[in-house]
């Protein structure tokens, strides 16, 4: 079995290697590359969710501060770009593990709603916050990326980067959950008190989860900063904080390629339709879209309600879900 | 395992297939007209999401004038082919709807979108492709580069808000108002309102006395008009759309405070006047010409675009257009004079729309030029009050 | 001018009329969450598609009373078809799932709200024209009397209901129980059933109450359904009183926030209010644990 999935692996690898080499197009680049960054961030999220248990619905925020801190760094405090990258997932982490304790010490939908206050929170302050943030008309000026004297402009150059940046998180991520650390946090998923019981200290597991997530969500930010080269606050809101989850659920809980298929899925659904819709109805609207959207995404919670890559029986953690289950106990 | 990477495979295989079929789309599909090839226009619009106000009356009015342009011949013969995308008032989205048009659909120019932000995200992507891009949103910003010069590649149709702040102010000194209160939108239209507003106040020795705002998504007003009330302010700016902009004028009412209302361009719309229904009633804003378009002098070279225009839109959707409509339909009528000047060059098409002169659109006689890639004055705003909820045009 | 007394209870009104509204949203959640075990994250498109079919139905020339009785069955329906269609057919998966359903079914309503009845702002008049009332220098609007008289009506129907009828009784003991209530013969599907229906009846209403003062538009209840479920929960989930509690609380702070502090930061403040009391109280104010 070793050898055939490192085959596998060997393959995709190779596919993805050679996508920008194939596709000219800077639109089709593009999807990809969103689909990276936001694959990036469901990593996060799905090991903080599927593996630690917790439900965080204010990821955008992360996702933001990351965006905002290499933004700033780079326009307001003329910082090389790369240096911003590497730098600004730092403030994500740090403000993930001050909060961290405290808030998840909250369990199930008090946790949800904690994490949902927090994200309205740090939008507000982009919001407010305009001589730093440049407040809601966004802040522009953020200059390219550039590696020595490569500059990355064309998107197939870009793509490099954010998918390495995935390969990376996809590699740290199977080698931590493969790790004892990552059957402790099935553990703490399966039941937090079973294995407080056998003296495991969920709490300090838990706010690793939580500020490894938020790094990562931090990275995909910066990213997305020096791609778009133009930010607002309105892309790290609440709506965006939901998707990052319905990527992990939909993708399949507590799985390493869930969150990659859930985060390529709703980029690929939406893209897909804007393109089929007119297709198949001629005069049909944006508004089609959107329900058709809605619908498929339902369509598939109902045939696959562990989500597309969720392992189909066995797996305690999977047969017994913890998560957001209250009155009984 | 096996089956889930398998699965992953199959998935990029399936991914990868759609691509080469778009491909295979974009590369055979046969002109669209019987004689001379179609010239195809882009356009992103925010028609959902929180924009969806805005974008929605652009929709229709592209759509509209894309039709009438076909029926009449199109440009030179050529029929025109508008593929219009909806960005769901998103940056990310927007970004790629540009890209999906510049790349496959292969157009000619891009027009949109409905908001500052998400326009400003386009920004990139159009420069470096070199592609002439048409924004309906307000913010100076989206023409104007870091270092303070114009875009190259981007234009715009919507009054610059220092427009509409200086047009305020003036109106103010003019009543002898030198307090007031500012309400604005929490979001890039009223936030770009309340900076362009406090530059157009300082230099007209306006003192803003209390800053306040409020959500796009707000229900209530009245904590923030509680405090306008209590406090020393002459007159209330308020900058914002419906529905947050009726509903702070109900509650402005219902509040009964004593002083002059202020609305700006964000409320032309007949709906605006429907939905408050009496409370908008007094209400003083800058606007563009549309809602007043009969009232305007026979010598308003606007006024027979205006009226075309409103009487159109009316016949097919049944309202009247607002004047977010009116930057789609000066978008659209600018991308097209251009194109007709230049033909089916993109770079030909850019320079032909700097040196579009003295048209009359719907927001305004366009004057562009290389230093002005927007080219409206204080004069395409005129000055109107609702009374018995009509519009009135005030003489300057 | 108005001196500061004056504006403290401006604020009050302001904030308590909101917060019925979030109170009669929050409630309808906690039944609905007590029974079932999930949060209808749809609720909010009830409110809208309440509010705007009685616009419509006004507009096609029903009666006001009549429009607004249809347009809350209308809604009713809405819930029972959703919870037929998506909830019943997957109550096997987790709670997690379900939310997630429930997600799906709003993005997919509030796009059919867009298409049905454009991004134009709609209104309902005022239940009755009478000048606003003057109240130690405060001005409350009769409309806010209907939207408290709703929220208290309401309340008192639900706790009539749920002592004096075999049905509220089956609910209750499902609420406290819900394994026990399936051992005494108790239908949970019967049950979730009826509480996405009187969801949607109750989502309903409230949008109908409310648009006369708000408007109504396609994304209304977006908000509306947000802020119930932060009150829901802030009030501590487990039970109804614990909602009004929880609604009316977080409209009041809207309102002193916004009007007392830079009003710019009215929902950053709300959100620090509410996890304080999170981490004070980690089950919600009257939560149990």
């Amino acid at each position: 079995m070793g050898s055939k999935k490192n085959l596998l692996l060997i393959v995709i690898a190779i596919v993805v290697f050679c996508l920008p080499l194939i596709i000219e197009s800077s639109y089709y680049m593009s999807i990809f590359i969103v689909i990276g960054l936001y694959a990036i961030v469901a990593e996060g999220l799905g090991l903080l969710m599927g593996y630690a248990g917790q439900v965080s619905f204010g990821q955008a925020a992360f996702y933001g501060l990351g965006a905002y801190a290499a933004a700033i760094l780079a326009t307001r405090c003329q910082w090389p770009p790369l240096l911003c990258v590497c730098i600004a997932p730092l403030l994500p982490s740090m403000v993930a593990f001050i909060i961290g304790r405290p808030i998840l010490r909250l369990r199930e939908h008090y946790l949800v709603l904690a994490t949902l206050g927090f994200g309205i929170f740090v939008y507000v302050l982009f919001k407010d916050l305009g001589t730093l943030t440049g407040g809601p008309s966004g802040l522009t000026g953020i200059p390219y990326l550039n590696i020595g004297s490569l500059t990355l402009v064309t998107d197939q150059q870009y793509f490099y980067l954010v998918w390495g940046a995935l390969g990376l998180t996809l590699f740290g991520m199977a080698n931590l959950t493969r790790s004892p650390i990552g059957r402790v946090f099935k553990a703490i998923h399966t039941s937090e008190r079973a294995a407080e019981a056998v003296g495991i200290d969920t709490a300090s597991l838990k706010l690793q989860a939580f500020v490894l997530s938020a790094f990562l969500a931090g990275l995909a930010g910066a990213l997305y900063a020096f791609w778009v080269t133009f930010i607002s606050p309105s892309p790290f809101g609440f709506t965006s904080s939901v998707e990052f989850a319905l990527m992990v659920v939909v993708g399949g809980l507590g799985t390493l390629w869930g969150p990659v298929l859930g985060a390529a899925l709703i980029v690929g659904l939406t893209e897909f339709l804007r393109w089929a819709v007119p297709v198949a109805l001629p005069n049909a609207g944006g508004e089609f879209e959107i329900i058709f959207f809605g619908i498929i995404f339902v369509l598939i919670m109902l045939f696959r309600p562990k989500g597309l890559l969720a392992i189909e029986k066995s797996s305690v953690a999977m047969s017994h879900p913890t998560t957001l289950r209250s009155t009984d106990a | 395992m096996l089956k889930r990477s398998l699965l992953v495979l199959l998935c990029l295989m399936l991914i990868l297939a759609i691509v080469g079929c778009g491909k295979a789309k974009t590369t055979s599909e046969p002109p669209a007209g019987e004689t001379k090839e179609a010239y195809k226009i882009g356009a992103v619009v925010d028609i959902s999401g929180s924009a969806a106000s805005l974008g929605e009356p652009e929709r229709n009015t592209l759509q509209m004038l894309v039709d009438e342009l076909n029926a009449e011949g199109g440009i030179d013969g050529h029929p025109v082919k508008l593929i219009i995308l909806d960005n769901k008032s998103n940056e990310t989205e927007a970004v790629l709807a540009a890209k999906r048009l510049i790349d496959q659909d292969k157009v000619l120019a891009v027009i949109g979108c409905s908001q500052s932000s998400t326009s400003l995200a386009m920004v990139d992507t159009v420069t470096k492709s070199q592609v002439p891009m048409v924004s309906m949103a307000a913010s100076a910003k989206i023409v104007t580069t870091p270092e303070g010069k114009q875009q190259p590649w981007v234009f715009k149709t919507a009054q610059s808000d220092i427009v509409v702040a200086n047009k305020i102010a003036k109106y103010l000194v003019g009543q002898g108002i030198k307090d007031v209160a500012f309400l604005s939108m929490n979001n890039a239209f009223g936030d770009s309102g309340l900076k362009n507003f406090e530059e157009a106040a300082a230099a007209n020795g306006v003192n803003i006395l209390l800053k306040e705002k409020f959500e796009a998504t707000d229900n209530d007003m009245t904590a923030q008009l509680t405090k306008v009330k209590a406090s020393k302010a002459k007159a209330t700016v308020v900058w914002a759309i419906p529905p947050s902009a009726s509903i702070v004028t109900k509650n402005f009412r219902s509040l009964n405070i004593n002083m002059p209302l202020i609305h700006t361009h964000g409320i032309g719309n007949q709906k605006f006047i429907d939905i408050a229904e009496g409370a908008a009633d007094g209400v003083i804003a800058p606007m563009g010409k549309l809602v007043v378009a009969e009232q305007l002098p026979e010598s308003d070279t606007q006024k027979p675009v205006l009226l075309s225009y409103i009487n159109d839109y009316q016949e097919k959707y049944g309202s009247r257009p607002s004047t977010f409509g009116g930057h789609g339909y000066d978008a659209f009528e600018l991308t097209v004079k251009a194109i007709e000047q230049a033909g089916p060059d993109r770079a030909k098409i850019r320079d032909a729309l700097e040196q579009i002169t003295g048209f009359p659109g719907v927001s305004g006689v366009f004057n562009l030029s290389a230093e002005d890639h927007n080219g409206l004055g204080e004069d395409s705003m005129v000055f109107v009050e609702i009374k018995d909820g009509k519009w009135h045009l005030l003489a300057n | 001018m108005l001196g500061s007394e004056s504006q403290y209870v401006q604020y009050l009104f302001s904030g308590l009329t909101l917060g019925s509204i979030y109170a009669l949203i929050a409630l309808a959640l906690v039944v609905t969450f007590n029974i079932t075990g999930i949060f209808n994250l749809a609720i909010g498109e009830f409110v809208t598609i309440g509010a705007l079919a009685a616009v419509t139905l006004r507009d096609v020339g029903c009666p006001n009373v009549l429009a607004y009785i249809l347009a809350v069955i209308v809604a009713g329906l809405v819930g029972t078809l959703m919870e037929r269609a998506t909830i019943n057919p997957a109550r096997k998966a987790s709670v997690l799932t379900l939310i997630i359903i429930t997600i799906g079914v709003s993005i997919a309503l509030r796009g059919a709200a867009l298409l049905i009845w454009g991004t134009h702002p709609h209104t309902l008049p005022a239940f009755v024209h009478a000048a606003p009332l003057n109240f130690l220098g405060a001005v409350l609007i009769p409309q806010s009397l209907f939207v408290l008289g709703l929220a208290v009506v309401a309340v008192g129907l639900l706790f009539t209901f749920f002592d004096f009828t075999f049905t509220g009784k089956a609910v209750r003991a499902a609420m406290m129980n819900r394994t026990a209530a399936q051992l005494v013969g108790i239908n949970p599907a019967r049950l979730s059933l009826f509480a996405f229906t009187f969801s949607g009846v109750i989502a309903a209403l409230s949008g109908i109450f409310i648009t006369p003062i708000t408007t109504a538009t396609y994304d209304m209840g977006f908000m509306l359904g947000l802020k119930g479920f932060v009150a829901a929960i802030l009030g501590g989930v487990t039970n109804a009183t614990g909602a009004i509690i929880g609604g009316v609380l977080l409209g009041v702070i809207e309102a002193f926030a916004a009007g007392t502090l830079p009003s710019g930061l009215k929902d950053a403040i709300a959100m620090i209010v509410m996890i304080v009391v999170l981490l004070t109280r980690p089950t919600g104010i009257l939560g149990e644990r």
